[in-house]
């Protein structure tokens, strides 16, 4: 199938209650801006809440970052930070009229976040059977490191979720756009692509918090 | 003097409301047509029913405290049921009544019809915020059927985390849930106010209502998901056993105490921005006057959001914060009553030489500018280090916000409701009845609330079912007032639900009030206006301005007198 004729099915990007495409697009894009400000205080809070408890002590913090897996942490900083490009590539590719490039971005896309979370999967697997999860049988001595561990997994568990999220919304406009079922000038992708880097940004923060700047 | 937009052509309004019909109209769906409406006058609506059952619900479990408090001595509910019924009735009144009452229901029917738009700008996010909030609801209400919760609305560990046997988890899944519902309403109505206004619509020249409902918006955008983040540590907690909240194992309750008022304070200020946007446009409506200080009115809104945020440690001056801390809070804490006093003042202003008619709406509205004034005096007390200390965790804090609240916000919905009636209906109510509500509402409020500042000076503590003695006249006065008080609640839920059926038509203006929403029909179209409103002037130009406003006969009377 011809890309002109994907483009030719694909029903109009305009929806309610709107009359032109342009202040709809600015409409989804503040829409999508203000909705990533307050997950920025979502995280926000927690980064805050970890600080200061980094701060009481900062010894036991270190300590117990130590026994964190930098490289599950590092190869997983790779594969997301890869996945932001390629899902801005498929936008690029998209709004150029370039279906197949960006049906096939948005797959990679999506399958660079699996990667992710099989990864981090993986370094579960390792943090449990290290006795790193909070509790009775908890591996380490003090009980500030106990502190650095349920951070670790709210913050990372909490960034899992975000991170299937996007990967169930990134894989509906692979679905959407390999199909023809929408437009590729829709603001669905750009809105889509906003939210995908800001859960890469949050692993931007969290992989330094987390991994290598307590260590020091 | 012209009109803010074309003037009114009744004819051509028959004619829309042939052509164009109402959105009440059936479409021949059937239910399934409202529940699955992404019209925000319908979705109004359907909120304006979901608040309506919760504020009954949580209105019960009120009246079970009263009940329980003539006694000193707690006959009639064990102290376990005490502590369910007083954790229901705050949980159930705060999130799924306070927060949503004014800007989910007035909110959404009039935004957009304030700004001249056909509709939100995201009108299916706006109808799953609504299922949002109704699933978080009936999460609530399955903790409480299961058995309860007892922690009182505040959630607070250790006891939260640690200790408490009852269904917090449940509670706070349903409480985070409702939370998503409200920022994407808070975003629905940010895009809707910077994309959807119409042409000439320009930022000063919005109705108040429109800029306290886009602030009350920033602020649940910033304040609601701290609130989810800190929940959610506290089902962490108590699900999985994380020790965040856990001071035996290295954690801290209080920075529980942080976040949660991070978010909790500046949700007073969702409950109270949205009431005062209300008032403002009634007061001006039945005083005919141009409001006084438009501008300086709009600042002190969005002064009160922002500093709103920087207040929360006030909450927190006996957790054993710096005493540094706690003066700082204080010295803000005061700083932001004045935006709040520049509001009063400018009410006063605005009445001034005005031609005011004590219609309800009217008098729900000057109501509100009374009980919110003492509200707002007494919160100064409590902002007030020493002051604070003697009068913390008493009924002296209790009666202060129920001030703001139920003195305040629900006054100011009651005044909406009654204001925008005609047009959300189509139908005028009962005006008599109305005014005689409204007057029972405020004597049956005071009489409830007053002498619970009186019982919370003497030092009766808030949350204790069994109390000295010497306490008991105040409170079976108390209690006393609250039966008033619920009879004129009920008297609303009567006479407006047999207007709905037996009302006279309303005119599209019967108040002769300006604001876009009344230059279209009553009730309003599908997509609000035939075509789009083109906007030449401010949003109360009820005179000229070197002149004083003239009394003026209106279509209401008219209509009234019409049988």
């Amino acid at each position: 199938m011809t890309e002109t004729a994907l483009a030719s099915r694909a029903p109009d990007p305009l929806r309610e209650p709107w009359s032109d495409l342009s202040r709809q697009r600015e409409a989804a894009t503040l829409g999508m801006w203000l909705f990533l400000m307050s997950e920025m205080l979502f995280f926000g809070a927690l980064f805050m809440a970890f600080s200061f408890s980094r701060a009481l002590d900062p010894a036991a913090f270190a300590e117990a970052a130590r026994h964190a897996e930098i490289a599950y942490g590092a190869a997983n900083t790779a594969v997301l930070v890869t996945s932001s490009l390629t899902i801005t590539i498929a936008v690029r590719a998209a709004n150029a009229e370039r279906a197949t490039l960006a049906t096939r971005l948005l797959a990679a896309t999506a399958l660079l976040g699996v990667a992710f979370l099989v990864i981090k999967g993986f370094e579960y697997r390792d943090d449990l059977r290290n006795h790193l999860f909070p509790g009775h049988d908890f591996a380490l001595g003090e009980n500030a490191t106990q502190i650095f561990w349920a951070f670790y997994w709210a913050m990372t568990g909490i960034h899992a979720i975000h991170l299937t999220v996007g990967v169930a919304l990134v894989l509906r406009l692979f679905w959407l756009v390999r199909g023809g079922r929408i437009s590729l000038v829709s603001p669905q992708l750009e809105v889509t692509s906003l939210y995908w880097h800001l859960v890469d940004a949050f692993w931007i923060v969290l992989f330094p918090v987390l991994y290598v700047a307590v260590r020091a | 003097m012209t009109d803010a937009v074309a003037p009114i052509d009744h004819a051509e309004l028959r004619r829309a409301r042939i052509v164009a019909g109402s959105y009440l109209d059936s479409e021949g769906g059937g239910l399934s047509e409202w529940l699955l409406a992404t019209d925000h006058k319908r979705i109004a609506l359907l909120y304006a029913l979901m608040i309506t059952a919760f504020f009954f619900i949580g209105g019960a479990a009120a009246t079970l405290i009263r009940l329980e408090l003539i006694s000193p001595h707690g006959h009639f509910l064990t102290d376990d049921e005490y502590n369910h019924v007083f954790t229901l009735h705050g949980i159930i009144m705060v999130w799924f009544f306070l927060v949503p009452l004014i800007p989910a229901t007035f909110g959404n029917f009039l935004l957009p019809l304030m700004i001249g738009a056909p509709d939100v700008a995201f009108p299916k996010l706006n109808l799953a915020s609504w299922y949002l909030t109704l699933i978080g609801g009936i999460c609530v209400l399955a903790a409480m059927m299961l058995g309860g919760v007892d922690t009182g609305w505040t959630f607070y560990p250790p006891y939260s985390t640690a200790f408490s046997n009852s269904n917090v988890a449940v509670a706070v899944v349903g409480v985070i849930i409702a939370g998503f519902g409200t920022i994407a309403t808070g975003v629905n109505f940010v895009a809707t106010t910077h994309t959807l206004r119409a042409p000439g619509m320009t930022w000063f020249r919005m109705p108040l209502f429109v800029w306290t409902i886009y602030a009350t918006s920033l602020v649940m955008i910033l304040a609601t998901p701290v609130l989810a983040i800190t929940l959610t540590l506290v089902a962490a907690d108590r699900l999985f056993g994380l020790p965040v909240f856990d001071g035996f194992r290295g954690g801290d309750p209080l920075l529980f105490q942080h976040l949660f008022w991070f978010y909790s304070h500046p949700a007073v200020y969702i409950m109270i921005l949205p009431a005062m946007g209300v008032v403002t446009e009634v007061i001006t409506c039945f005083a005919r006057r141009r409001v006084f200080g438009y501008a300086m009115m709009v600042y002190a809104v969005l002064s009160i959001a922002i500093i709103g945020f920087v207040v929360w440690g006030h909450h927190m001056f006996v957790s054993g914060q710096s005493v540094f801390a706690s003066l700082v809070f204080s010295f803000l804490s005061f700083i932001v009553a004045v935006p709040s006093a520049i509001k009063v003042f400018n009410w006063t202003a605005t009445l001034y030489r005005g031609q005011i008619t004590f219609e309800a709406p009217m008098l729900y509205a000057l109501g509100f500018v009374g009980l919110f004034t003492i509200g707002g005096l007494t919160g100064l007390f409590l902002a007030s280090v020493p002051i604070d200390i003697q009068v913390t965790g008493t009924y002296f804090v209790v009666a202060h916000f129920h001030y703001v609240m139920v003195g305040g916000a629900v006054s100011a919905y009651f005044a909406g409701l009654h204001f925008w009636w005609p047009k959300i209906t189509g139908r005028l109510y009962p005006e008599s009845w109305a005014r005689f509500a409204a007057a029972l509402m405020f004597f049956g409020f005071n009489f409830t609330f007053f002498p619970q500042f009186i019982l919370g000076y003497l030092g009766m503590p808030r949350r204790y079912h069994v109390y000295p003695p010497e306490f008991q006249p105040l409170n079976v006065m108390s209690s006393a007032g609250a039966v008033v008080l619920a009879a004129a609640y009920l008297m609303p839920l009567g006479y407006l639900t047999w207007a709905c059926f037996y009302g006279k038509p309303s005119p599209a203006n019967p108040w002769n009030a300006k604001g876009l929403e009344w230059q279209t029909s009553s009730p309003p179209p599908k997509r609000n206006f035939l075509r789009t409103p083109i906007v030449t002037e401010g949003p109360y130009d009820y005179h000229d301005l070197d002149i004083a406003p003239e009394p003026q006969a209106r279509p209401v009377d008219a209509a009234r007198a019409h049988d």
